[in-house]
């Protein structure tokens, strides 16, 4: 019974990390991009959810302000591309990942200063609920973070691998010119997937402000993302949501298990060592290198 | 605008292209080397601290600057740095020893752990000193017994030939200490360039597949500019550690490794020039922010409370838009100025347009 609770807070917390790689994933996949703000991103949704719904400010009913929130991050993944990020086009990778660094901090920053540096956590209907599943309790919160995401992700994946946007979403990712010649307009495609990023992150922060505090410095926990992202190939959705999930479960028996000092670092020496013997990840998407 | 005529292979690896440019670096020199009778003790500081920052600037723009491998995780080496030269202080070395030294191990760990990612390609190799450095701050934390876990160590004075020299005791000393650690760092990172190593260095930045064409081992390459770079890099830690006074795991946290990379970017990627601006940037902000507020206050009345983290945010916003609109950063910018003045009156507003590119995926070549 120690064990199973141990799984479901682990697949919980899997899926928060899985939800903010699957953001930056699928810009990588449809823009060639890193984002290293996603995590910022997931934070800055998760603030707006908590100034929109708790009482001690907007005080909007639950549901509204979740769906107002995640049509606002919507909006501001759109424009941060529309501003900002297209006057990159075409520029080296590492250029737009120290670009997004830099949006981080200043994320960070509006954070603190308009929200302050104290945690905050969301007034949601789970808080404090149990659900009962055969001899099982639950919470109620882990519940709907894993119901979410799962839906999520499968619902992307099919977006991606079906649709005529998420073809073309990779296709412009592969060969900016050649998606050009095939009639894809490729800098509003980005767009798009910078706005739906946006709201894959407001999703990903609203489960985390759910389940616990947040405070302005949560967005580093993007950095553990990206060890869910490289473990699941970088490039494949299912594969990012299982590297989550891995990243997750190591956590809490990590730090059952392995003596204080040493369980913190589990995850990020997974990610090395994945990046060591198997840089592509375990869903590998790279190919035979052509010269 | 000159025109240097080279007449000698001589001529073309000299260290200064022409003799004014050798005047304006002395000039350079003898201001830098008579600032501490200008200055008053806390602008010493603040001098010091800039050069320190130089060093580390110097040290991650030979990787990322020359070679091409941007690294976030250079803080574990100066941690390196700062922990050896300090532990190798308590056993009785002394300084003139244990600083080299310290720098010489940094250098050592950086090509023993980078070793295994040097496979590894831009962002993959991002994530993969992040996630170095994220592990060498909880490693300071295990290592208790030598590192003094979370509460940290405290630098004991350097001896120099018998002078003892600390930050507050004698802050006019260690600025020169610093000072000479700055010029010999920049004597060998210059040199270094105009030898085959440095040239292999620019070979394998500009490209991989011809630099390997032309003969240059890469892999060797890159664990030589790494070797390198940690080095500088631990002794730029060292000689922070000294700064600092004391020091622990959070002096060396991810944030200084990510502020290292913005902070050469905002100086001018591939330039040594580069560092210092960068340097420069870094250091001075804080100190530039509190005199602002300062003023703002006297000129309004209205008393501007400090914001915390609003140095971050700042400075993001300067590393924000040197990348949209001057890509070369500060280094970039002052060149285009120069360029402006030597040509005048025949400079061209696109004369450094850049040229429209694609981009292809890595994923799939």
């Amino acid at each position: 019974m120690d064990v199973l609770q141990l799984v479901i807070s682990g697949l919980a917390n899997g899926c928060v990390y899985g939800l903010i790689a699957l953001g930056f994933v699928m810009i990588y996949k449809a823009t060639e991009a890193v984002n290293f703000a996603q995590g910022d991103f997931m934070m800055f949704g998760a603030f707006i959810t908590i100034w929109l719904t708790n009482t001690d400010f907007v005080g909007l009913p639950f549901w509204l302000s979740v769906i107002l929130a995640i049509l606002i991050m919507g909006v501001f993944g759109y424009l941060m591309e529309r501003i900002i990020i297209r006057r990159m086009f075409g520029q080296s990778q590492i250029a737009v990942v120290i670009l997004t660094i830099a949006i981080g901090f200043i994320l960070r920053f509006l954070a603190g200063a308009i929200w302050g540096h104290d945690p905050l956590s969301l007034e949601s209907p789970f808080a404090g609920k149990e659900v009962r599943f055969g001899g099982l309790v639950l919470g109620a919160d882990e519940v709907a973070i894993i119901l979410v995401t799962l839906l999520l992700t499968g619902s992307l994946f099919v977006f991606f691998a079906k649709t005529k946007l998420g073809l073309a979403m990779q296709a412009a990712s592969q060969n900016q010119l050649a998606a050009y010649y095939m009639g894809i307009p490729v800098k509003r495609v980005h767009g798009l997937i910078w706005g739906l990023s946006g709201m894959v992150s407001a999703i990903a922060g609203i489960l985390f402000a759910a389940k616990g505090a947040i405070d302005p410095s949560a967005g580093l926990l993007g950095i553990k993302a990206f060890a869910a992202a490289v473990i699941g190939g970088f490039g494949s959705l299912p594969g990012v949501l299982i590297g989550g999930l891995i990243i997750g479960l190591t956590e809490p028996f990590a730090s059952r298990y392995i003596a204080a000092g040493y369980s913190q670092i589990a995850p990020y020496t997974i990610l090395l060592l994945v990046l060591v013997f198997r840089p592509a990840g375990l869903f590998a998407q790279m190919q035979k290198k052509k010269v | 605008m000159r025109f240097v005529f080279k007449t000698s292979y001589e001529a073309d690896i000299r260290l200064f292209k022409h003799k004014p440019q050798m005047a304006w670096y002395m000039l350079l020199l003898a201001v830098v080397v008579a600032l501490p009778f200008l200055l008053d003790e806390f602008f010493i500081g603040e001098a010091t601290n800039v050069l320190i920052w130089a060093i580390a600037g110097m040290g991650l723009m030979l990787l990322t600057g020359h070679t091409g491998q941007a690294s976030l995780g250079h803080a574990a080496f100066m941690a390196a740095g700062c922990y050896f030269n300090v532990i190798l202080l308590e056993r009785g070395v002394p300084f003139i020893i244990s600083l080299p030294l310290a720098g010489l191990i940094a250098g050592l760990i950086g090509v023993i752990i980078t070793l295994p990612v040097l496979r590894l390609h831009g962002v993959y190799l991002a994530i993969a000193t992040l996630a170095i450095s994220i592990l060498t701050e909880d490693f300071i934390v295990i290592a208790e017994p030598w590192t003094g876990g979370v509460t940290g160590l405290v630098a004991p004075p350097m001896i120099i030939f018998g002078l003892e020299i600390d930050r507050y005791g004698t802050p006019g000393l260690f600025y020169y200490v610093v000072l000479f650690v700055v010029l010999a760092v920049l004597m060998v990172y210059r040199n270094l360039l105009r030898t085959p190593t440095g040239r292999a260095f620019t070979a394998v930045r500009d490209s991989e597949i011809s630099a390997q064409a032309m003969g240059i081992n890469i892999t060797k390459t890159k664990a030589m500019s790494f070797g390198f770079s940690a080095t500088i890099a631990g002794l730029s830690g060292a000689l922070l550690g000294h700064f600092a006074g004391a020091f622990n795991h959070e002096t060396f946290n991810v944030i200084l490794s990510i502020q290292l990379l913005l902070m050469i970017v905002v100086g001018g990627l591939g330039s040594i020039h580069g560092a210092f601006f960068g340097a420069m940037v870094v250091a001075l902000l804080p100190q530039f922010i509190a005199i602002s507020r300062d003023w703002v206050t006297d000129l309004t009345g209205f008393n501007a409370t400090t914001i915390p983290g609003i140095e971050a945010g700042i400075f993001g916003l300067i590393v924000l838009l040197f990348i949209l609109f001057e890509p070369n950063g500060i280094y970039g910018l002052w060149f285009k100025i120069r360029t402006y003045f030597e040509m005048f009156p025949f400079y061209r507003k696109n004369m450094f347009k850049r040229q429209k590119t694609y981009l292809k995926t890595e994923r799939l070549r």
